[in-house]
C-alpha cells in the first residue's frame, strides 16, 4: 500500500490545474504571515523597553509599526485563508470531475471491477478527505515548520547558546509524539473497523426491525449490542488514553524549556552584565519557545491527518490510473448496415485467465429481423453472450459480427446507437417519464415518446397518472412498480428504433399476456429489427423464430419451439414444469 | 413502506438545538461521571494555574533576581534564583501530573458517555413502534448513531475541557486586569465586545455557508449515487456526454459553496489574532497618554498614578485575554454541532415507546387426568393462552390453536385517510387465506394489524377467541411466524440466522428446518456450510437463497399461524421451484395468511380475498371465484400482474 505513495500524490496533483495560482499564493502569503507573527513579539518587547513615560514618541513609532504589521499580517492571513479555500475547493472540484469523467469512459469490465458503491465512496468521502489534506498541506503543513524555523532563527539571533536548548528538546519532543502516533495508529485502524461493524448492526436492526419485533428478539439484540458497544468503548478508551499522553509530554517540554531559560538566561544576563542577553530578550525567548513547541505539536497533528487521508489518495489514484480496456475506436465505421449477427468461434472470459472461459466455441448466425429466444439456467452465461453484441465486453477470442462487420470495426457509440439493450438490473433516473423515455433519443417528439410507450404497453398506466408523461419518477424509480419500471425501460430502448434490440431477462415483472402483446407489437412496427429475448419463462419466448439453449457457456441447441419440444429433453422439462404450475396462463 | 437506507440523510440538518439541551446534557453526564468530572475540574484548574504561574515567575525572576543581580553580582542572588527555580519545578510537576490525569479521565468519560448514549438509544429503538420506522427515513436514524454521536465525542472529549480551561484563564486574567486598572479594563472590554461582534458575523456567515455546502454535498452525492449505480444504463444509451454535463453543474455549485464555507472558517483565526495585536497597540497607546497626562488610575486596590510597570504588566494580560477569546470563538462551531447532536439524540430518547397493556400470556401446559389444562414449566411444545379475568379473579386457559377472526375492521395510518374499510376475515385453525390485489390495496396493512405493528380499537381481531389487544405483544408475536418480502438477514453465521427464529433451537433442529425449507443443499455447498458468515444483509447470497433462509428461520420458530409475503422479484426457475416447495412445506398444518403472487399458492387456498382500495371486493375459493366471473376471473385469465 505504502509503496509508490509519492507517485499517487503526483496523479492527484494533476487536478490542481487552473488553481495553481491560488495553490502557490497560499504558502507565499502564509510565509509573510508567519514572518510578521514571529517579529511582532520582538517589536512589542522593544516598545515596552522604550516606554519611559516621558514622551509618546516610542509609542507612536512602535505603535504605528505594530499596527502596520498587524494589518499586513491580517491581510496576508485572510487572503491566505481565502486562497487556500479556493485552491482546495477547486482542487476537489477538478478531482471529482476527473474521477467522474474517467468513470464515464470505463467499460463494464472496470465498473464490475470497482463496484458501484466503491466508486461512489471514491467520488465522495475520499475526495472530501483529500480536499482537507490538500488544504492542510498548503496552509498548516507549510505554516508550522516555517514557524518553527523562523522562531528558532529569532531565538538563535538573540542567543545562540540559549537556542541550543531547542536543538535538544525539539527532536526529543518530536520523537515522543511520533512514538505515540506509531503506537496508536494501528490501534485506531483496528477500532474503526469494529466501530463500522457496530454501526452496521444498528443499520441491520433499523432495516430489519419488523423481523426483530416479529420474532420478539428485542432483548437478544439489546444484549448483543451492549456487548459490542462496550467492546468499542474499551478499545477506544485504551487508544485515547495513549493519545492523551500528548498533553503531558507537550506541557513537560514547555515547562522544561521555561525552567532552563529562566535558570541559564538569568545567570547569563547577570554574568555578562546584559551583554549576551537582556531582560527583554529573555521574555522574547519564552514567547519563541512556546511558538516552537506548539508548531511541533501542530505538525504532528497535521501529519496524522495526512496519514489518514493517504488511504483515500490511494483509492482515487487507483481510479484515475485505470484505463478502459475497451478501445472506443473513434475512427471506426459509423453506419450499421442491418441487424444480422454472427458469432464466429467466440470464447469469453471475464478475467485474463483462459481456463476460466464462461463462453466457449460459440458459433451463431442470426438474420436481420429475426426474433431469437435465449434460454438457460442462472450462471449459464446467457447474459454474457448477448453483452458481446453491443461491445459491453470484448471477446477473448473469436469475433462477433453485426451487419456483416466485426463489432470492433465500428465507432463504439454508433454501434451502441444501433443496438438497444434492456438490462436485467435496470434503473430509471429522477426526472419526468418523458425525460426518462427520451434517454433513447433526446430529440424525440412527444408523439414519438407516446408511441414508444404504447409499444411497451406503458401507455395505459401513464395515462392514468395525474400528470401523465410529466409525472415525476423518484430517484431509483421507487414510485413505480416493478412491472411499470420494466415497461418504461423497454419504451426507453424502443424509442431508439434500433437495428437490434436485446432484452436481458427484462420482462420478469410483466405478466405473460402483456409480454406477448409487446412482442407482437414489436414484430409489427419493427419488422427489420433483430430481437433477442432472454427469459426465465418459456412462455415469453416460445413465439420466437428460433430459440438458443445454452448450458454452462456452450450452445446445446438452436432451433424453433416446435422442433425443440420434440427433440430437446431439458427444454421439454422446463416447458412442462412451467406450464403445469402456472397452467392458467394461457 | 420500507425507506431507502441512506447514511447521508442528515446532510442538510441545521446546527440548531432545543432549549434546555445544555442543562439536560450536563445532568446526563453528571449522573454517571460525577466523581470523574470533579477530578477533571480540579486537575484542569491546577494545570491552568501552573500555566499562569509560569509567566508570573518569569516576571518575578526578572524583578527579584536579574535586576538586583546586575547591580550586586551573581553570588548575591544565586540562592533566590535556586529557590524560584525549585518553586517553578514543583509547580510545574503538579501541572504536568494534572495534564497527565485529566485527558485520561476525559477519555474514560467521553467513551463511557458515548457507550451509554448508544446503548440507551438502541434499547429505546427496540421499544419504538413500527410507525416510527415507517415515518422516519432510516438514513436519519442512522445518522444519530454516526454523525451526532461523533459530534458529541468532540464536544465531550475536546471542546468542554478546552472551554473550561479557557474560561478559568479568562476569569483569572480579567480579575487581574480589574485589579490593575479599571480605566484600561473598560477600554479592553469595549474592544473585546466589538471583537465578539466580528466573531458573531463570521460565525453566522460560516454557519450559513456550512448549511449550503452540506446541501450541495447532498445534492451532488445524490446525483453521483444515482448515475454511478446506473452507469451501465448510461453506457448502453451513449449517455456519457449528458451525464458529464449534468455532473458539472452539481460540481460547480458544490465548489462555490465549499469555497465560501471554507473561506469563512479560514479567516477567523487571522482576524482574531491580529485584532488582538491591534488591541495591544491601542492599550499601549492609551496607557502612554494616561502616564504622560498623569491620569489617576482607579483600581479595586484604590487609586494612584498609572505607572509603566502597571501598563507593561497589563499588556501581557491583554495578549493572553485576546488569545483566550480567539480560542473560545474557534470552538463555537463545534459546540453548536455537538449540542445539535445531543438535541437529536434526546429527541430519539424521548420518543413514545410502543404501548402494551396486554396481560394474556403464552404458557406451556399439560393435561391432567380429567383432561383439564394445567400450566407447566416444562417446554413441551404444547401452548395455551393464560387469561386472567380481573373481575372474577379466575384464570382461564385456552389452548393455542391458531384461530383468527377479523370483524368490521377499519383502519387509517393517518387520521382521516382510511386505508381499510370493513374487513371481515375468518381463518380457522389450519386454513390458508390468500390476499390478492394491487399495490396499495391494503394487504400488508392487514398483516400489520395481526401482529399489532399497528393497533386498532378493541375487540375486532380475535386470536383463539381472545381480543388481541388483551394479549401481551411479545406473546402474540411469538405465536405468529412471518416471512417478509424484503428479507432481512443479520451479520453472523448461517445457522445463527436460522436460529433467530427460536433461540433455544439446537443445531440439529436448525438443520432440520433448513432441510424442510429446501435450503440445506445450497447451505452445504457454501464455503463453510452452516458456519459461513453472512454480511451486509446476506449480500453474498442470491435473492432466492436469502428467501430460503428466511423460510427456514420461520420454520424453526414453529408457530401455529404464519404470515407470508411472497416475493415477486425474479429468481431463476429452479430456485423459484425450491422456494415454492419450501413455502408449501411451511404452510402445512398452519393457519396461513399469504399475500400471494403465484397462481399455485392462490389456487390451493381455502379462501381467497380479492382486495381493492382497502376493501375485500370478492371472497371465496378459486373455483367459486372463477364461476363468479368477477375481478378475480379477469385477473386470473388476464394472467397475473398484481404488483
Amino acid at each position: 500500500m505504502k509503496k509508490g505513495m509519492i507517485s499517487q500524490y503526483k496523479v492527484l496533483v494533476k487536478s490542481i490545474r487552473e488553481y495553481k495560482k491560488q495553490t502557490l499564493l497560499t504558502p507565499a502569503l502564509v510565509i509573510i504571515e508567519v514572518v510578521i507573527e514571529v517579529l511582532i513579539p520582538l517589536i512589542m518587547a522593544e516598545m515596552i523597553n522604550q516606554m519611559t513615560g516621558d514622551t509618546m514618541k516610542p509609542i507612536y513609532y512602535f505603535g504605528t509599526v505594530l499596527i502596520i504589521m498587524a494589518v499586513s499580517s491580517l491581510l496576508a492571513g485572510m487572503f491566505a485563508g481565502k486562497y487556500a479555500a479556493t485552491a482546495s475547493a477547486g482542487f476537489a472540484k477538478n478531482l471529482r470531475k476527473d474521477i467522474f469523467y474517467k468513470i464515464q469512459d470505463y467499460s463494464f469490465h472496470e465498473i464490475d471491477k470497482f463496484s458501484s458503491s466503491s466508486l461512489v465512496t471514491r467520488l465522495t468521502t475520499d475526495v472530501t478527505n483529500s480536499q482537507q489534506a490538500f488544504q492542510m498541506i498548503i496552509r498548516i503543513a507549510i505554516r508550522t515548520p516555517l514557524m518553527m524555523v523562523f522562531a528558532f532563527i529569532m531565538a538563535y539571533t538573540i542567543s545562540w547558546k540559549m537556542a541550543m536548548i531547542f536543538v535538544v528538546i525539539v527532536p526529543a519532543l518530536g520523537l515522543g509524539l511520533a512514538l505515540i502516533l506509531v503506537k496508536v495508529f494501528p490501534i485506531f485502524q483496528k477500532i474503526f473497523k469494529k466501530y463500522d461493524r457496530l454501526n452496521n448492526s444498528v443499520q441491520e436492526n433499523v432495516s430489519g426491525i419488523r423481523v426483530v419485533k416479529s420474532f420478539v428478539r428485542e432483548d437478544f439484540e439489546n444484549e448483543n449490542f451492549e456487548k459490542a458497544a462496550k467492546d468499542v468503548r474499551n478499545d477506544f478508551t485504551k487508544a485515547e488514553k495513549i493519545i492523551a499522553l500528548n498533553n503531558p509530554l507537550m506541557v513537560f517540554s514547555t515547562y522544561l524549556v521555561t525552567v532552563l531559560i529562566a535558570y541559564f538566561g538569568s545567570t547569563m544576563i547577570i554574568n555578562s552584565q546584559s551583554l549576551d542577553l537582556t531582560t527583554g530578550e529573555l521574555s522574547s525567548l519564552v514567547t519563541y519557545s512556546v511558538m516552537i513547541l506548539m508548531s511541533v505539536m501542530m505538525f504532528s497533528m497535521v501529519f496524522v491527518m495526512i496519514a489518514i487521508s493517504a488511504e483515500s489518495v490511494n483509492r482515487i489514484a487507483e481510479v484515475l490510473e485505470t484505463e478502459s480496456t475497451l478501445d472506443p475506436n473513434p475512427n471506426g465505421d459509423v453506419t450499421v448496415r442491418d441487424g444480422s449477427i454472427d458469432f464466429k468461434d467466440v470464447s469469453f472470459s471475464y478475467s485474463k485467465d483462459q481456463s476460466k472461459y464462461v463462453l466457449q466455441d460459440i458459433n451463431l448466425s442470426i438474420k436481420s429481423g429475426e426474433t431469437i429466444g435465449v434460454l438457460g439456467v442462472t450462471g449459464s452465461a446467457k447474459s454474457t453472450l448477448v453483452q458481446l453484441i453491443p461491445r459491453l465486453y470484448d471477446t477473448s477470442c473469436g469475433e462477433v459480427l453485426v451487419g456483416g462487420k466485426n463489432v470492433k470495426d465500428y465507432e463504439l457509440h454508433s454501434l451502441r446507437d444501433a443496438v438497444a439493450f434492456v438490462l436485467q438490473k435496470n434503473v430509471l433516473f429522477s426526472g419526468t417519464i418523458a425525460e426518462n423515455i427520451r434517454w433513447g433519443n433526446k430529440d424525440a417528439s412527444l408523439e414519438e415518446v407516446k408511441e414508444a410507450a404504447r409499444l411497451a404497453c406503458a401507455d395505459e398506466f401513464i395515462d392514468q397518472l395525474p400528470k401523465t408523461y410529466d409525472s415525476y419518477i423518484e430517484r431509483g424509480g421507487t414510485n413505480v412498480s416493478g412491472g411499470q419500471k420494466q415497461r418504461l425501460c423497454i419504451a426507453r430502448a424502443l424509442i431508439k428504433k434500433p437495428k437490434i434490440i436485446i432484452f436481458d431477462d427484462s420482462t420478469s415483472a410483466i405478466d405473460t399476456k402483456t409480454n406477448a402483446k409487446i412482442t407482437e407489437q414489436m414484430a409489427m412496427t419493427l419488422p427489420n429489427t433483430t430481437k433477442i429475448i432472454i427469459a426465465q419463462r418459456v412462455a415469453s419466448i416460445q413465439s420466437a423464430d428460433r430459440i438458443v439453449i445454452i448450458e454452462s457457456g456452450r450452445i446445446v441447441a438452436f432451433d424453433t419451439h416446435e422442433n425443440l419440444i420434440k427433440t430437446n429433453e431439458s427444454y421439454q422439462e422446463t416447458y412442462n414444469s412451467q406450464t403445469n404450475t402456472a397452467g392458467g396462463d394461457e | 413502506m420500507a425507506h431507502p437506507v441512506n447514511g447521508r440523510g442528515s446532510m442538510n440538518r441545521k446546527p440548531t438545538f432545543k432549549p434546555g439541551t445544555v442543562k439536560r446534557f450536563l445532568k446526563y453526564i453528571t449522573k454517571y461521571f460525577k466523581k470523574e468530572l470533579i477530578i477533571v475540574m480540579i486537575t484542569i484548574i491546577l494545570s491552568s494555574v501552573a500555566t499562569v504561574f509560569s509567566s508570573v515567575m518569569i516576571q518575578k525572576i526578572i524583578d527579584e533576581v536579574i535586576n538586583p543581580g546586575l547591580a550586586n553580582g551573581m553570588s548575591s542572588v544565586y540562592v533566590i534564583l535556586i529557590k524560584y527555580i525549585t518553586i517553578m519545578i514543583v509547580v510545574f510537576l503538579i501541572g504536568i501530573i494534572s495534564t497527565f490525569i485529566h485527558p485520561r479521565i476525559m477519555a474514560i468519560v467521553t467513551q463511557g458517555m458515548l457507550c451509554r448514549f448508544r446503548v440507551d438509544m438502541f434499547e429505546k429503538m427496540q421499544k419504538l413502534p413500527i410507525k416510527y420506522y415507517d415515518t422516519h427515513p432510516h438514513g436519519e436514524i442512522m445518522s444519530t448513531y454516526t454523525n451526532d454521536t461523533d459530534a458529541l465525542r468532540q464536544l465531550i472529549g475536546q471542546v468542554i475541557p478546552q472551554i473550561f480551561q479557557s474560561l478559568i484563564t479568562a476569569i483569572a486574567v480579567v480579575t487581574m486586569m480589574i485589579g490593575y486598572s479599571l480605566w484600561l479594563s473598560l477600554i479592553v472590554f469595549v474592544i473585546i465586545i466589538s471583537m465578539l461582534q466580528i466573531v458573531k458575523k463570521i460565525a453566522s456567515g460560516s454557519a450559513t455557508y456550512m448549511v449550503k455546502q452540506q446541501k450541495s454535498i447532498a445534492a451532488e452525492e445524490g446525483f453521483v449515487e444515482e448515475f454511478i449505480n446506473g452507469q451501465k444504463v448510461v453506457k448502453v444509451f451513449n449517455y456519457e456526454p449528458n451525464a458529464k454535463k449534468s455532473f458539472d453543474e452539481f460540481n460547480e455549485q458544490l465548489f462555490k459553496d465549499s469555497e465560501k464555507a471554507n473561506t469563512y472558517s479560514n479567516i477567523l483565526m487571522p482576524i482574531m489574532g491580529n485584532v488582538g495585536n491591534i488591541m495591544y497597540v491601542i492599550v499601549a497607546f492609551i496607557g502612554g497618554i494616561f502616564i504622560i497626562g498623569n491620569v489617576f488610575n482607579l483600581s479595586i486596590l484604590g487609586y494612584s498614578t498609572l505607572t509603566i510597570g502597571i501598563v507593561v504588566a497589563y499588556l501581557t494580560f491583554v495578549r493572553s485575554l485576546s488569545q483566550t477569546v480567539g480560542r473560545i470563538s474557534s470552538q463555537i462551531g463545534m459546540i453548536m454541532m455537538g449540542l445539535a447532536g445531543a438535541s437529536r439524540i434526546f429527541e430519539l430518547l424521548d420518543e413514545t415507546p410502543e404501548e402494551d397493556s396486554g396481560y394474556v400470556t403464552l404458557v406451556n401446559f399439560e393435561r391432567d387426568l380429567q383432561g383439564n389444562i394445567v400450566e407447566t414449566n416444562i417446554r413441551n411444545n404444547q401452548w395455551a393462552w393464560k387469561h386472567p379475568h380481573s373481575e372474577t379473579g379466575v384464570i382461564e386457559y385456552v389452548e393455542l390453536k391458531g384461530d383468527i377472526v377479523m370483524e368490521n375492521v377499519d383502519f387509517a395510518y393517518k387520521e382521516g385517510e382510511e386505508v381499510l374499510h370493513d374487513i371481515n376475515i375468518y381463518a380457522y385453525a389450519g386454513q390458508k387465506i390468500a390476499l390478492v390485489g394491487a399495490t396499495g390495496a391494503g394487504k400488508t396493512t392487514i398483516t400489520n394489524l395481526l401482529n399489532r405493528f399497528y393497533d386498532i380499537p378493541d375487540g375486532k381481531i380475535r386470536y383463539d377467541g381472545i381480543n388481541i389487544r388483551k394479549i401481551k405483544k411479545p406473546d402474540l408475536r411469538k405465536s405468529l411466524g412471518i416471512v417478509l418480502q424484503d428479507i432481512n438477514l443479520f451479520t453472523g453465521t448461517v445457522i445463527d440466522n436460522i436460529r433467530y427464529g427460536r433461540l433455544d433451537a439446537t443445531d440439529s433442529e436448525c438443520i432440520e428446518a433448513a432441510k424442510k425449507a429446501n435450503a440445506h443443499d445450497f447451505i452445504t455447498r457454501l464455503p463453510n456450510g452452516y458456519e459461513t458468515i453472512l454480511n451486509g444483509n446476506g449480500s453474498n447470497l442470491s435473492q432466492g437463497q436469502r428467501q430460503l433462509l428466511s423460510i427456514a428461520r420461520a420454520e424453526v420458530a414453529d408457530t401455529p399461524v404464519m404470515i407470508l409475503d411472497e416475493a415477486t422479484s425474479s429468481i431463476d426457475t429452479r430456485t423459484e421451484a425450491l422456494v415454492q416447495k419450501g413455502m408449501d412445506e411451511l404452510m402445512k398444518g398452519r393457519t396461513v395468511f399469504v399475500i400471494a403472487h403465484r397462481l399455485s399458492t392462490v389456487r390451493n387456498s381455502d379462501a381467497i380475498m380479492v382486495m381493492d382500495h382497502g376493501r375485500i371486493i370478492e371472497r371465496g375459493t378459486h373455483d367459486q371465484l372463477i364461476k363468479q366471473k368477477g375481478t378475480y376471473y379477469q385477473l386470473y385469465t388476464g394472467a397475473f400482474e398484481l404488483e
